[in-house]
């Protein structure tokens, strides 16, 4: 099957900086794709890059079939986008804001635009000006607008921001009923771990523009060096003495009494034995559960992560 | 017509505009002008009756040609100010010997003199407070990544909106026009669409004054070229906001960069001819009216002609860096 989003070698870069460092990855059909990364990874300028807002210093990137640079239109044809938060005019009602982007798509009529209002559920208040909407009803109106066109691939960036837990939970279930139904492809944004890990079937994880793992949520787990939590005496001279060892990826300090790290679970004798050796209490070794956010860390060098 | 076409963006342009209700402010600012401009005239003329007993415009005139010889006669008056007052003496008594009357009382008059007077200030700016934000706004407001990130070319989208920016400014002359009209009309009575006027009286700085070409016209014929030149000079306006407003992010910055062309260009015109190539900017420019009323252009060498000429380069330029900045840059 063709991929609905194709990246090949894409970088770009501003002055001497390089934001986006050649990433390459594809979305099949019927996929939901999870970007992950800390704010400033570069999810958002990929993003961009992807509707046409930002051209790409080098690389290639086509949505079904078609060369974003090249036929622009035919590209933007199959994608529905939200782009950071929704952005709607807020002096218009919501109907007048599907109208003005149905004006500007092919075969989008009335009956279509009524479509998308009761899909979205928002028939009660599509009437309104959309600066009286909740923030959830701005993202819903905002999909509404995504989904105007019946686009192949559906992109939203952060689309949980402002959205309390009914909400996600919402979104998520309406996400997952919508690819079922229409096979589309949907790429998802997002700095918070749980919801990517629920929602998607791949996962990308961004870092310093560049794309340090991709695969799905179980490979990504299944790949991870055990996480080992040491609790001892002296946390701070734990930590110095883990951190030195070869077998150990990361060493952090939780708390005075906790030191965090991700190793083999086999090497915990030896260096169990050498925190003795050096006058540290060792009072309980244990494997913690792995998580995305275990990977997470591995992979971005503990960058702050909501 | 398939969708996406240019006419629905045009209606997509027309709707944000319309909700926003701009136009609504400018026509009440318009409306309330307009009837302190007419509430004016109306006590103006009461004083008249008062002080001359009469409403005979000849009586009027020739008190007005004595006053300006009276002033022309006092040393204390600047040259500059001076040959004004000649031009404007010469043009007076040019009516009075063809007897006709230069100010016939009627709204068509009073349209005449509006757009006269406004054309360098009040129109160009009703166009900014319309227009300033067409573009600015939508990067404030973050919908311009909506916007394109749809399937219609850039350039498509900008010329949509430069269009509407035509489309609004024909609007507004239409209903200044209809504003004064109906508003003076209470007072001045709506008669006069007839009424001859003398156009063609050519003056220049260095103090040539020539009635060879001047002919008569009825009024609504020169109300017509009046209204089209007002029309030039706010779609020039228009387009140079448009430009500014691609530039520049910030609505209030691009305003603020608008009323400096408008107001450094009153000002410049009205210091008058030291500095020539002056006229070559496109702010001096913007009195096209003036050549039909026959006064003395700002600086030597300029003529309507001229005048079309610098702002039609102008506004290509105009188009030329709006459409390739708004093409070309990358939005974040």
């Amino acid at each position: 099957m063709e991929p609905t989003v194709k990246l090949e070698s894409v970088s770009k870069v501003i002055g001497k900086k390089t934001i986006i460092d050649n990433i390459s990855f594809e979305i099949q059909p019927g996929e939901v794709f999870g970007f992950l990364g800390p704010n400033g990874a570069g999810k958002t300028t990929t993003i961009r890059m992807l509707v046409g807002l930002i051209k790409p210093t080098s690389g290639k990137i086509t949505i079904c079939g078609h060369d974003v640079r090249k036929q622009f239109v035919k590209a933007m044809e199959h994608i529905g986008s939200i782009v950071e938060n929704p952005e709607l005019y807020k002096y218009l009602t919501g109907r007048e804001n599907l109208e003005v982007f149905a004006r500007m798509l092919p075969d989008v009529d009335a009956a279509r635009i009524q479509e998308v209002i009761d899909l979205v559920d928002l028939t009660a208040r599509v009437d309104d000006q959309v600066r009286t909407y909740s923030l959830g009803m701005r993202q819903r109106l905002g999909i509404a607008q995504a989904l105007l066109g019946r686009p192949d691939v559906l992109i939203l960036d952060e689309p949980t921001n402002g959205l309390d837990p009914m909400g996600i939970r919402d979104l998520r279930l309406f996400i997952r009923k919508l690819v079922e139904e229409t096979n589309l492809s949907v790429l998802v944004s997002s700095h918070i771990l749980s919801e990517i890990e629920l929602l998607a079937d791949r996962v990308a994880i961004m870092s310093y523009g560049k794309i340090v793992q991709v695969g799905t949520v179980r490979e990504l787990v299944d790949s991870l060096s055990p996480g080992v939590d040491w609790r001892v005496s002296d946390a701070f001279a734990a930590q110095k003495l883990l951190a030195s060892s070869p077998d150990v990826q990361l060493a952090e300090v939780k708390d005075e009494h906790t030191v965090h790290t991700l190793m083999d679970i086999r090497k915990t004798g030896g260096l169990n034995r050498a925190l003795l050796d050096s006058g540290i209490e060792v009072w309980t070794v244990e494997r913690r559960v792995q998580t995305l956010e275990d990977l997470f860390i591995q992979l971005t060098g503990g960058d702050h992560i909501a | 017509m398939r969708n996406p076409n240019l006419l629905g963006l045009v209606r997509n342009e027309v709707m944000k505009i319309g909700s926003k209700r701009r136009f609504a402010v400018v026509s009440i600012i318009l409306v309330i002008l307009v009837s302190m401009f007419t509430y004016a005239q109306y006590r103006q003329i009461e004083e008249q009756l008062e002080k001359q007993g009469t409403l005979d415009w000849r009586v009027e005139l020739q008190q007005d040609i004595v006053d300006t010889q009276n002033r022309l006669a006092s040393s204390s008056i600047q040259d500059e100010f001076r040959q004004f007052l000649e031009f404007d003496l010469k043009q007076n008594q040019y009516y009075l010997d063809n007897d006709i009357n230069p100010n016939y009382p009627g709204a068509p008059t009073f349209i005449r003199i509006f757009f006269s007077q406004g054309l360098t200030l009040v129109l160009p700016l009703f166009i900014i407070v319309i227009m300033a934000d067409i573009v600015s706004g939508e990067q404030n407001d973050g919908t311009i990544k909506t916007l394109l990130s749809r399937p219609v070319k850039r350039w498509k989208i900008l010329l949509a909106k430069w269009l509407t920016v035509l489309l609004y400014t024909s609007v507004l002359m239409a209903t200044t026009a209809i504003v004064c009209y109906a508003i003076s009309g209470i007072v001045l009575g709506y008669d006069g669409w007839t009424a001859p006027i003398l156009t063609g009286f050519q003056a220049s700085p260095s103090g040539a004054f020539s009635t060879e070409f001047v002919h008569t016209l009825p009024m609504w014929e020169y109300l017509l070229m009046a209204v089209g030149l007002a029309w030039i000079v706010t779609a020039v306006v228009g387009t140079i906001a448009l430009m500014v407003s691609v530039l520049v992010k910030n609505t209030a910055t691009g305003i603020g960069i608008m009323m400096a062309v408008l107001i450094s260009g009153t000002l410049l015109s009205s210091l008058g001819s030291s500095w020539t190539s002056s006229k070559y900017l496109v702010n001096v420019n913007f009195n096209l009216i003036s050549y039909l009323d026959g006064q003395a252009p700002p600086i030597e060498g300029m003529t309507l002609a001229f005048s079309l000429a610098v702002l039609a380069c102008w506004t290509i330029g105009a188009l030329i860096v709006a459409f390739w900045n708004f093409t070309q840059k990358d939005i974040y």
